[in-house]
């Protein structure tokens, strides 16, 4: 098989292989940086928090417009931002922490939304039409995507200096009179925006493991705030090339296959990678002398 | 095992007995929970006024991921009769009677038809009669379950629920087998015509692609080729593989009728057809009927829905 065959043809050969690809260098943009941001704040749990806590407004979409995308997905989208803004709210005005707080709501929420659906009486799994495959992307949801990376960039363009310093010293920025909290509530959106629009085009898998493997994996090899953002949105473009080539050639589920790529580098990153990896621990570098 | 199992058995009967002795002077009716939408339906139309229908999977539900709820296990410990389909279409079952408690007789209504051996290449299609004798024991998760699909079946399935209640209620009994006896002939009419309505399609245009592998049946016995991207359960996610595989054989063989089921995400046919230049028809009823006033109430309405979509894509 010929170097062609094994990398270009099937994008070339197929639409679907295309927009797939497309799909995931949007995600990538977008989801990079957040991911990135995600870990520094030590969210990194929140995206499978928030894939549960959309549960309800899902159900209530499906109650009121029957199995339509677009109300299941208002509805998740309202549901999942009312969860993060809440314990966003609840760990800075109490001493409660993020976490904790985040559990708390979309514990809540997943129950209310199962609830819900049950007493509706029908079993249609919604998640499972609620959630899409990265091979069914078609013109809308790339639009949506495409748009969603680009918001994302241009808003942390514009706030990523207060966000970064919120991160690593909330004292100092609250000192200086920074606008603390509506900043963490607009980062908390722009979360909220990206995976849920993610849960929809592409399946909870995909967006959840391309917005934190990359990120974690970027940590091992940046320093600085935008290294990192490049670092994972690199590493989660190029996890989405090769898991959709070996889904491709070998006949794998797709979203698995690029999610396990993203998980492979990271297991790389933690053994070879140049900041703090396992190799600079145990294998130090000569040191230079005078 | 085989003892116990025996004794529980001869228990079984004697409760049996005991109800069945007790129930022409009982004046409720006989209540009987069916599985999914098509049994209730057809216990419907076999026990008229003297049954008492309990659904547990209700119209558009998918029985595949079903999970049951108290209300369920309500429903079976007081039953009098429960009929399921069997071939390992309802995973559930088993520990739903055990928690219930339910006593009574379970009725297979699949019992005595052939079943088809479960498919375990997904991308590939069934071609008409010929289906691949794969021998692979006999344990019913090897079994395609969606027998119902053939009217032939059906009509096993309406002998297997007619005795059942004659045996449940010996009183109506020969109302039970008058009705089934012409639901049967309604059966039968109309596995005719559907087998006159498609025999005007060549045969090599009689290619449909669905979203879930639920149609083998209907393939085999109306000379229908269906391939489905996702396997035979809706759990399972596609490869891009198998997905360009579809779409070299729809471009190859020209085929251009795409259908979505009731049950399943529509996007994945959505952009098959996008991509072959094929259009998407209409949605056809697989594992469960739709509500009172969708397209496929009754079992008789889900065939005449689908046939006639799939006649609109084919022959049109």
């Amino acid at each position: 098989m010929t170097v062609y065959a094994l990398l270009a043809e099937p994008f070339i050969e197929f639409g679907f292989m295309r927009r797939a690809l497309v799909a995931c260098l949007a995600i990538s943009l977008g989801s990079g940086p957040v991911g990135m941001l995600l870990v520094l704040r030590r969210m990194s749990l929140v995206g499978d928090a928030l894939s549960h806590a959309v549960l309800p407004g899902a159900a209530i979409g499906f109650v009121v417009a029957g199995l339509s995308l677009l109300a299941m997905s208002l509805g998740g989208f309202i549901a999942g931002l009312t969860v993060a803004v809440l314990s966003g709210i609840v760990a800075r005005v109490t001493p409660q922490r993020e976490d904790a707080s985040f559990a708390a709501f979309y514990l809540i929420s997943l129950a209310l939304g199962v609830l819900i659906v049950s007493t509706r009486g029908s079993n249609v799994d919604l998640m499972h039409v609620l959630f899409g495959t990265i091979l069914a992307v078609d013109d809308a949801a790339l639009v949506l995507v495409a748009s969603i990376a680009t918001c994302t960039l241009f808003v942390l363009a514009g706030i990523g200096r207060g966000l970064v310093v919120e991160c690593l010293d909330p004292g100092f920025l609250r000192a200086v009179g920074g606008p603390g909290t509506a900043i963490h509530i607009a980062f908390v959106v722009l979360v909220v925006l990206n995976l849920v629009a993610g849960f929809q085009a592409l399946g909870t898998l995909m967006a959840v493991g391309l917005m934190m493997l990359p990120a974690a994996a970027a940590r091992f090899w940046a320093r600085d705030v935008i290294g990192l953002a490049a670092t994972s949105s690199a590493i989660a473009f190029g996890s989405g090339f090769a898991g959709l080539l070996l889904s491709f050639h070998l006949d794998l589920p797709s979203g698995p296959a690029i999610v396990l790529v993203a998980g492979g580098v990271y297991i790389a990153s933690v053994a070879l990678g140049s900041q703090g990896s396992l190799r600079t621990r145990w294998l130090p570098p000569p040191h230079l002398e005078a | 095992m085989q003892p116990i199992s025996r004794r529980l058995l001869l228990t079984a009967s004697i409760a049996l007995g005991l109800t069945q002795g007790r129930r022409p002077y009982a004046a409720g009716k006989l209540r009987v929970v069916a599985t999914f939408t098509v049994l209730a339906d057809m216990v419907r139309v076999v026990g008229g006024e003297h049954v008492e229908i309990t659904t547990l999977v209700g119209p558009d539900g998918d029985a595949h991921v079903y999970e049951p709820t108290p209300a369920d296990a309500r429903a079976l410990a007081k039953a009098d009769l429960v009929i399921t389909n069997g071939l390992g279409f309802e995973g559930w079952i088993d520990r739903l009677v055990k928690a219930s408690g339910y006593k009574g007789p379970r009725v297979v209504a699949s019992d005595g038809i052939t079943p088809l051996e479960a498919e375990e290449e997904p991308a590939h299609g069934t071609q008409g009669a010929a289906a691949r004798p794969h021998a692979h024991g006999h344990d019913d998760d090897e079994h395609d379950p969606h027998a119902w699909q053939d009217l032939a079946n059906g009509r096993v399935y309406v002998a297997n629920i007619a005795r059942a209640l004659v045996g449940a209620d010996a009183a109506n009994a020969d109302e039970y087998r008058f009705r089934a006896k012409a639901y049967d002939r309604e059966l039968t009419a109309l596995d005719r015509d559907i087998r006159r309505l498609l025999a005007a399609a060549p045969a090599d245009r009689r290619k449909v692609i669905t979203s879930h592998d639920a149609f083998r049946y209907f393939g085999r016995a109306y000379g229908v080729e269906f391939h489905a991207p996702v396997g035979l359960s809706t759990e399972s996610e596609p490869s891009a593989g198998e997905l360009a595989t579809l779409l070299r054989q729809m471009k190859q063989e020209g085929i251009r009728a795409l259908f979505v089921e009731n049950i399943s995400n529509p996007k994945l046919i959505e952009q098959l057809a996008r991509e072959a230049g094929a259009v998407v028809g209409g949605t056809l009823y697989s594992d469960s009927l739709s509500g009172p006033d969708g397209p496929a109430p009754t079992y008789l309405d889900m065939f005449r829905h689908n046939v006639g979509e799939i006649a609109k894509a084919v022959i049109g």
